[in-house]
C-alpha cells in the first residue's frame, strides 16, 4: 500500500551488540523487525498477542514480548535475541531435554536468561515471601509462567534451568 | 495492522501538544495492550503519541509518608521497590499476580490503570459490543460469560475490569495525577473508573487530552500488614475471576480499621465500603467476617453462568481477613 511505504520511520536499534538502521512502517512489532526486516529468524511468533511467550527477547537486559511492541519504540535500546545469547543455559536444554519440537526454546531460554538475572538481583515473585532466596522449582515454575510450551516439556525446562542457577552445570 | 503517524514525545509538554484535542490520537507506553487491541482492529488511532521516554518514572517517599509513583514506572520495578513492599504489600503481591515476568518488565503504571476489559465479545469483531460500537448490543448477555461482573452491571454491558493493580489501589484510596493543557488535578482511584450504565464505551474519567503523570499513595500505616488474594483458573498467568486486596487493623479484639477491595467482580476496582462499615468497630473473627462480606455482596447478581462469583468472592473475602488477623502485628 502506498500509504504505509509513504508513511515510515527510520530508527537505530542496537540488536546483539550491532547497531543497525531500520526504515520501518510504524506499525510494525520489535518481533516483525527481528524476523522480517533483520533476517533473525530465531525468535519466533506463536500467538502474537502476547500469551505463549515464544517472541521473549531481552531489552537491555530484561525480558519483553517483542510481539507486543512497535520496533521504533525500542530505538536505542540494545536487543538481546537467542543469536546473541551465551552461556550455559542452551546446552543445559539439550542436556535435559528441554524441549520437544523446538518451537517455544529460545523464547524459553532468552526469558531463563532474564530471569536468573531478575533473581539474582532481588526481583521478588508471587510465590516469594519477603525476602526472595532460593531459586526454588516452585520459583523458577512461577517466573516462568509467561512461556508455554505445549509438547509439555516443562520438567526437563526446570531441570535445565536449576542446574544453571545453581551453578552445578558442567 | 492499520498505520499511523507515529511521534515520540520527549517531555510531558510536548506529548500533551502532539495528543492534541486526543480526537483520534493515543499515548503508547508500554504496548502490552495498546497494540494488541490495534492489531485485532480494535483500536484504530491516526496518530500514536509514544511517552515512553518520558522522564516519569520515580519512586519517592512524599513528605508525611505517604509514595509518589511516576506513571511510566514499569509494574515489575513497583513490584520490586522495597517501598511499596514494605508500606504497601498488597500492592506489590497484586503486580506480581499480574501477567508474567514479560508483560510486567514493559507495562506501566499508567498503562495499567487505562487497560481494557478482556471480554470475549469486546475482542470480537463479528460480535455485538457496546463498549466497542456504541448502540450494537451485548453478545456476552445470554453468551459464554462465566467471567463477567456480578456487581455494577448494567443491561448495556457485564465486562470486568482485569486489572490487578488497580484493586490495591482502590483499597489503599490513591489518587491518579492527570495533566492536560487545562493544568493538572488529581483524581480519587476510587472514581476513576466508571460502571458501564448505560454508556460502556467510557470506562474512565479522564479525558482523551489528559497525560497521566503519577499515582499517589496517602500514608496508611495499616497498610503495612495486608494482602491481596487473586483466584484464578490456573496458578499463574491469568485473569482473576476473584480477587481482594484488604488491609486489617485489630486492636484488643477488636477491628479499629479495615480496608477492602475486590477485583474481577465489576467494570471497576470495587471498593468494598457496606463491608468496611461493617467491620468497622466489630469483633475481630470470622462471624464479623462473613456478615462484612454478606452485606457487600448483597447487591451482587449472578446469572447461572457466573453466579458462583458471589459465593466465591464471600469465601475470599472472609479468607483474606482471616489470614491477615493471624499474621500478627
Amino acid at each position: 500500500m502506498t500509504g504505509e511505504q509513504a508513511n515510515t520511520v527510520e530508527f537505530e536499534l542496537r540488536v546483539n551488540g550491532e547497531a543497525v538502521t531500520l526504515r520501518l512502517p510504524p506499525q510494525v512489532s520489535l518481533l516483525d523487525a527481528l524476523r522480517e526486516h533483520l533476517g533473525l529468524t530465531g525468535t519466533k511468533k506463536g500467538c502474537d498477542q502476547g500469551a505463549c511467550g515464544a517472541c521473549t527477547v531481552l531489552a537491555d537486559g530484561e525480558r519483553i514480548n517483542s510481539c507486543l511492541t512497535l520496533a521504533v519504540q525500542y530505538a536505542g535500546r540494545e536487543i538481546t535475541t537467542i543469536e546473541g545469547i551465551t552461556g550455559e543455559l542452551p546446552r543445559a536444554f539439550v542436556r535435559h531435554d528441554g524441549f520437544q519440537c523446538g518451537y517455544c526454546t529460545s523464547g524459553q531460554i532468552c526469558s531463563a536468561t532474564g530471569m536468573l538475572a531478575e533473581h539474582a538481583a532481588g526481583m521478588p515473585s508471587a510465590v516469594t515471601g519477603q525476602h526472595p532466596g532460593e531459586l526454588i522449582d516452585a520459583e523458577i515454575r512461577e517466573r516462568m509462567s509467561g512461556n508455554l510450551c505445549r509438547c509439555g516439556a516443562y520438567n526437563g525446562i526446570v531441570d535445565a534451568i536449576r542446574e544453571v542457577a545453581s551453578g552445578t552445570a558442567s | 495492522m492499520r498505520t499511523f503517524s507515529y511521534v515520540r514525545a520527549t517531555d510531558v509538554p510536548s506529548a500533551l501538544s502532539a495528543i492534541g484535542t486526543g480526537t483520534g490520537a493515543k499515548f503508547i507506553g508500554g504496548g502490552t495492550n495498546l497494540v494488541d487491541l490495534m492489531r485485532e482492529d480494535i483500536e484504530r488511532p491516526d496518530t500514536v503519541v509514544d511517552i515512553s521516554g518520558l522522564p516519569l518514572t520515580g519512586v519517592e517517599e512524599l513528605p508525611g509518608g505517604g509514595v509518589r509513583i511516576g506513571a511510566l514506572t514499569r509494574n515489575s520495578h513497583l513490584a520490586a521497590h522495597p517501598l511499596i513492599r514494605t508500606r504497601y504489600p498488597m500492592l506489590s503481591q497484586a503486580l506480581l499476580s499480574g501477567a508474567s515476568a514479560q508483560l510486567r518488565n514493559m507495562a506501566t503504571v499508567g498503562g495499567n490503570l487505562m487497560q481494557r476489559t478482556r471480554c470475549a465479545y469486546f475482542y470480537d469483531l463479528a460480535a455485538a459490543c457496546n463498549k466497542r460500537e456504541p448502540g450494537s448490543g451485548c453478545d456476552a448477555i445470554g453468551g459464554f460469560h462465566r467471567n463477567s461482573a456480578v456487581l455494577g452491571a448494567s443491561e448495556s454491558c457485564i465486562a470486568t475490569n482485569p486489572s490487578d493493580m488497580s484493586v490495591a489501589l482502590a483499597a489503599l484510596d490513591a489518587a491518579v495525577e492527570a495533566e492536560s493543557v487545562r493544568g493538572v488535578r488529581r483524581i480519587p482511584l476510587a472514581d476513576f473508573h466508571r460502571l458501564p450504565g448505560g454508556t460502556p464505551h467510557l470506562e474512565t474519567e479522564l479525558a482523551a487530552d489528559e497525560l497521566i503523570t503519577a499515582v499517589e499513595l496517602p500514608a496508611l500505616p495499616l497498610a503495612a500488614r495486608s494482602r491481596y488474594r487473586k483466584v484464578r483458573d490456573r496458578a499463574s498467568y491469568a485473569f482473576a475471576l476473584v480477587s481482594v486486596a484488604a488491609a486489617l487493623d485489630v486492636q484488643d479484639g477488636v477491628i479499629a480499621e479495615a480496608r477492602l477491595a475486590l477485583g474481577g467482580v465489576a467494570a471497576k476496582p470495587w471498593r468494598a465500603r457496606e463491608a468496611e462499615r461493617v467491620l468497622l468497630g466489630a469483633p475481630a473473627g470470622e462471624k464479623s467476617y462473613e456478615r462484612a462480606a454478606d452485606a457487600e455482596l448483597s447487591a451482587a447478581a449472578g446469572t447461572p453462568e457466573n453466579g458462583f462469583k458471589v459465593e466465591l468472592a464471600r469465601r475470599a473475602i472472609v479468607a483474606t481477613l482471616r489470614e491477615l488477623e493471624g499474621s500478627g502485628v
